[in-house]
């Protein structure tokens, strides 16, 4: 059976993919599920699975090459069959023809729904956007302008969901592009000699993803106030908010003073985020996950704290979206909760740090020469060294602890 | 797609229910070379013991109920007796008919029938098991979990399918007995009092919960108790089943009324309703480390992959709600992502609810108290059938069609309807909901007259506030 390699959609909002590596070669045999390639989408570097079994008989998009989501990039098919109609981009009729008979045309053309799926919402003739009619219910109350937001249902229909986020302004793809319009996305900054060779030796030293650990203790005395105060003001409104919440939002406002850790290593440059989109991880029953709270830096705690909620809920039943889980820039791990005073965390590459959030315990600290007993929390970051240098790390969790023991200081 | 056909498949699919036929079709449509494991007839517990064999005696428990009224429509039948056997017997005839289809299908697509039974030995193969004992192993790319589901057997009420029956036993007799103790007011346990009452047993029926149907709005589940207890039936909700002592006349049975005193009642048989547990434990499972949660039911994930890389479960086996038409849609959805077409996922919470004893109850989403708790400010619509003509014309205007939408953004929140034909107008709530229509859709959709459809759009508009008929 012949199968058509596509540049799939990997990320709801990607339009087009760099080809960062092919992991398989012309020649090699592949099965159904392998990872075939390496493709960089807007928000990361996902891998391309095959949907056949054959031998790769044809690659079309060299490493580097950018192509736009439902191309054909290369051919799985036996040792023996004629390929010879399939073409880079195509999916016509030369394809057709070396598909095995019992598929009808009808078939065939599925893929294609498929890939337009997730396309902007469609705008027809005057200017009328393709939307359902609660959707349209909802954008009018809300003030949304419906042809700004994508559309996730067939053809690019704008559904109920899509408009979710708008509400709460969270986590689509759609409501992303809003927030952040007027401000770059991230910056590359181009991997100089030097740091490619610290790059290399490191990896070779310690694994794919060199990673050092810097433990800090946290006095938590304010932050615990500060929580108080807040759940006092809220208590009517139903609302909570967790130490966890007044954490991310930390980290996030620490991040933006510091992109060198807001960041991912891409071999020839290091891409900094502007943006935070946090992590957070999320034990669920077959292991984690970790759902991403976008734009972390631009959201007040109570939002955090509702958004994490909401998709921490919805996490355990398995009902996240997958842009709802990828894309963060930087990723928090608390098992306070578990009791745990401190550990270390693993980086969720192409991230380059995770921060290990520990319980708050009470403990005596010499003040002003006196011994005075203090609720104390240690956060363990774990930096990729290819990104992030230990004084880099250093700092940036200089600037967390300052925060979280003076926290009025988040809001400046 | 080599000459080892029958060795080496795309997909083999484990059960030929309305789950995994329907896999096995859409995979074979697809262009996979599909297999499927059936030890017996075609179509699982839902054509052959199950769906269709029930709807058949519940149309004659209404022909048969219809004749009371018969005289009104100047049917002069004298001496009117009426004999389970032959309404039986047709019904296993459909039955029959309907696997013979699936065979039909089969052939058209190029599926293969294994016959036998089927069990994981490792990742990718399977087992099969003749009859006659002979096995042999199957390879597969990808393999679905089909196996579906049977009737739980309660410790203080084990099932022997000759004095206490499951569904299936149910099914098989040609004679309604004298007195029939029903334990349990789901959908399967309130057909089956339907089917025999209609015939004449007297019918007794218990229900843990504080109603009949309960997975249905309260509203619904009272007005179908009061209209069954008018009928004769006895009965007894938040009731808890004590013990059963079959004996040479029949069964005595004990249980503990909703006052906390306990009855003991002599019945000719009993019928066990209450509730299914999945096939999951001789299948092989263990062989590939599939997990299972703490019911049996098949992990799996929003593609209906298990946590073994090319294997996945659909329908009963894999949880949710056990109905055919939600294993269809997994079966469908399952091999779709298979085959690469994309991120498909079944919305389970637009799966409609059926149950078809008379009149017939319906519903999709949310019920009235499952929506206040849910935090939504709600409008309800409720429209009765009587003063929908056709329904008053044909005879059968018991019921209520009710909408609950939401207030600010009129969704459908959810649709509830008792009474003509209610299973089959349903599916415009589940297409409403599905299009995301509003109540104004609905509304304004023309419907035409004189119908029962008629009722859908003056529920729509009850729910705002403004019906025409009442």
């Amino acid at each position: 059976m012949v199968t058509k390699v596509h540049m799939e959609a990997l990320s709801p909002t990607m339009e087009e993919g760099q080809l960062v590596q092919w992991l398989k070669s012309e020649g090699e045999e592949v099965s159904s599920g392998d990872i075939l390639a390496e493709i960089e989408t807007d928000k990361a570097t996902m891998e391309l699975v095959a949907r056949g079994d054959g031998i790769l008989r044809k690659i079309f998009l060299d490493a580097g090459g950018v192509s736009a989501v439902g191309s054909v990039i290369a051919v799985i098919a036996s040792a023996d069959e004629d390929i010879s109609g399939i073409e880079e981009g195509s999916d016509g009729d030369g394809a057709q023809q070396a598909l095995p008979a019992e598929l009808s045309p009808e078939t065939i053309q599925e893929p294609e729904v498929e890939t337009t799926s997730e396309v902007s919402a469609t705008t027809q003739g005057t200017g009328s956007v393709k939307a359902s009619p609660l959707a349209r219910r909802l954008a009018a109350e809300m003030g949304v302008d419906l042809s700004a937001i994508k559309g996730s249902g067939p053809g690019g229909r704008v559904v109920k969901r899509d408009l979710e986020g708008a509400t709460t302004a969270s986590s689509t793809g759609a409501v992303t592009t809003m927030w952040a319009s007027d401000e770059n996305e991230y910056e590359d900054v181009p991997t100089s000699q030097m740091r490619k060779s610290i790059a290399k030796r490191l990896v070779t030293s310690i694994g794919p993803v060199p990673t050092f650990y810097l433990t800090v203790e946290v006095d938590m005395n304010r932050v615990i106030e500060a929580r108080e105060s807040m759940n006092t003001m809220l208590e009517d409104d139903g609302y909570r908010i967790s130490v966890n919440d007044i954490v991310l939002k930390a980290v996030a406002a620490a991040l933006r003073q510091h992109p060198n850790c807001n960041a991912q290593w891409h071999e020839n440059f290091v891409r900094r985020f502007n943006a935070v989109h946090l992590g957070v991880a999320v034990a669920i029953d077959e292991g984690l996950i970790t759902p991403v709270i976008r734009d972390a830096h631009a959201k007040g705690i109570m939002q955090i704290a509702s958004e994490v909620r909401e998709l921490a809920g919805r996490a355990r039943t398995k009902k996240l979206m997958p842009d709802e889980y990828t894309g963060s820039t930087f990723s928090v791990s608390n098992l306070g909760m578990f009791g745990i005073q401190e550990f270390t965390a693993i980086i969720n590459p192409p991230e380059a740090g995770i921060l290990a959030v520990g319980s708050i315990e009470e403990s005596a600290v010499v003040v002003n020469g006196e011994v005075k007993v203090c609720p104390r929390m240690r956060i363990t970051m774990s930096c990729d060294h290819r990104v992030i240098d230990g004084a880099q790390g250093a700092r940036f969790l200089a600037t967390l602890k300052s925060m979280l023991e003076e926290p009025t200081a988040i809001l400046l | 797609m080599s000459d080892k056909k029958s060795e080496h498949f795309d997909l083999i699919v484990v059960g030929s229910g309305p789950g995994g036929y329907v896999a096995a079709i859409r995979a074979a449509q697809l262009g996979l070379t599909a297999a499927c494991i059936e030890k017996d007839e075609l179509g699982g517990v839902c054509l052959n013991i199950g769906c269709i064999p029930t709807k058949a005696l519940l149309s004659s428990a209404l022909l048969v109920s219809e004749m009371a009224g018969a005289h009104k429509h100047g049917i002069i039948a004298k001496d009117v007796s009426f004999d389970l056997g032959p309404a039986q017997a047709r019904s296993r005839q459909v039955a029959a008919q309907m696997a013979k289809g699936i065979a039909h299908l089969f052939k058209k697509n190029k599926v293969t029938h294994l016959r036998g039974v089927g069990r994981l030995k490792g990742r990718g193969k399977i087992e099969l098991e003749t009859e006659g004992g002979s096995k042999t192993v199957y390879e597969a790319k990808n393999i679905i979990l089909a196996t579906g589901s049977r009737p739980r057997d309660l410790p203080v009420l084990k099932i022997d399918e000759d004095r206490i029956w499951s569904s299936t036993g149910a099914l098989m007799q040609e004679k309604a007995p004298e007195s029939l103790f029903i334990v349990g007011a789901g959908a399967i346990g309130m057909e089956f009092a339907d089917v025999y009452n209609a015939y004449g047993s007297k019918v007794t029926v218990v229900e843990a919960m504080d109603r009949i149907l309960p997975l249905e709005d309260a509203e619904v589940s009272s007005f179908m108790e009061r209209l069954y207890k008018k009928r004769g039936m006895e009965i007894h909700t938040e009731a808890r089943f004590k013990k059963a002592k079959t004996n040479k006349h029949g069964v005595s049975v004990t249980f503990e009324d909703s006052k906390g005193d306990e009855q003991t009642l002599e019945v000719d048989y009993v019928l066990s309703a209450v509730g299914r547990v999945p096939n999951s434990e001789d299948i092989g499972l263990d062989s590939v480390n599939a997990k299972v949660d703490e019911h049996g039911f098949v992990l799996v994930d929003r593609h209906l992959s298990t946590n073994v890389t090319g294997l996945y479960a659909i329908g009963d086996v894999a949880g949710h709600q056990l109905l055919a038409h939600k294993a269809s849609h997994e079966g469908i959805t399952c091999v779709e992502h298979i085959a690469g077409l994309g991120h498909g996922t079944v919305d389970y919470d637009n799966v409609p609810n059926c149950t078809y004893c008379h009149p017939e109850v319906a519903s999709v989403g949310l019920t009235e108290l499952q929506a206040k708790e849910m935090g939504y400010d709600i409008e309800v619509g409720k429209f009765p059938w009587a003063a929908i003509g056709r329904a008053v014309a044909s005879g059968h205007s018991d019921g209520f069609i009710k909408v609950i939408r939401d207030k600010q953004f009129s969704e459908i929140l959810g649709a509830h309807i008792v009474g003509p034909h209610a299973t089959e107008l349903i599916a415009e709530f589940v297409v409403g909901r599905h299009l995301e229509s509003t109540v104004e859709e609905l509304e304004k959709a023309m419907h035409p007259h004189p119908t029962l459809s008629e009722g859908v759009a003056e529920s729509a508009l009850a729910s705002l506030g403004r019906p025409i008929h009442i």
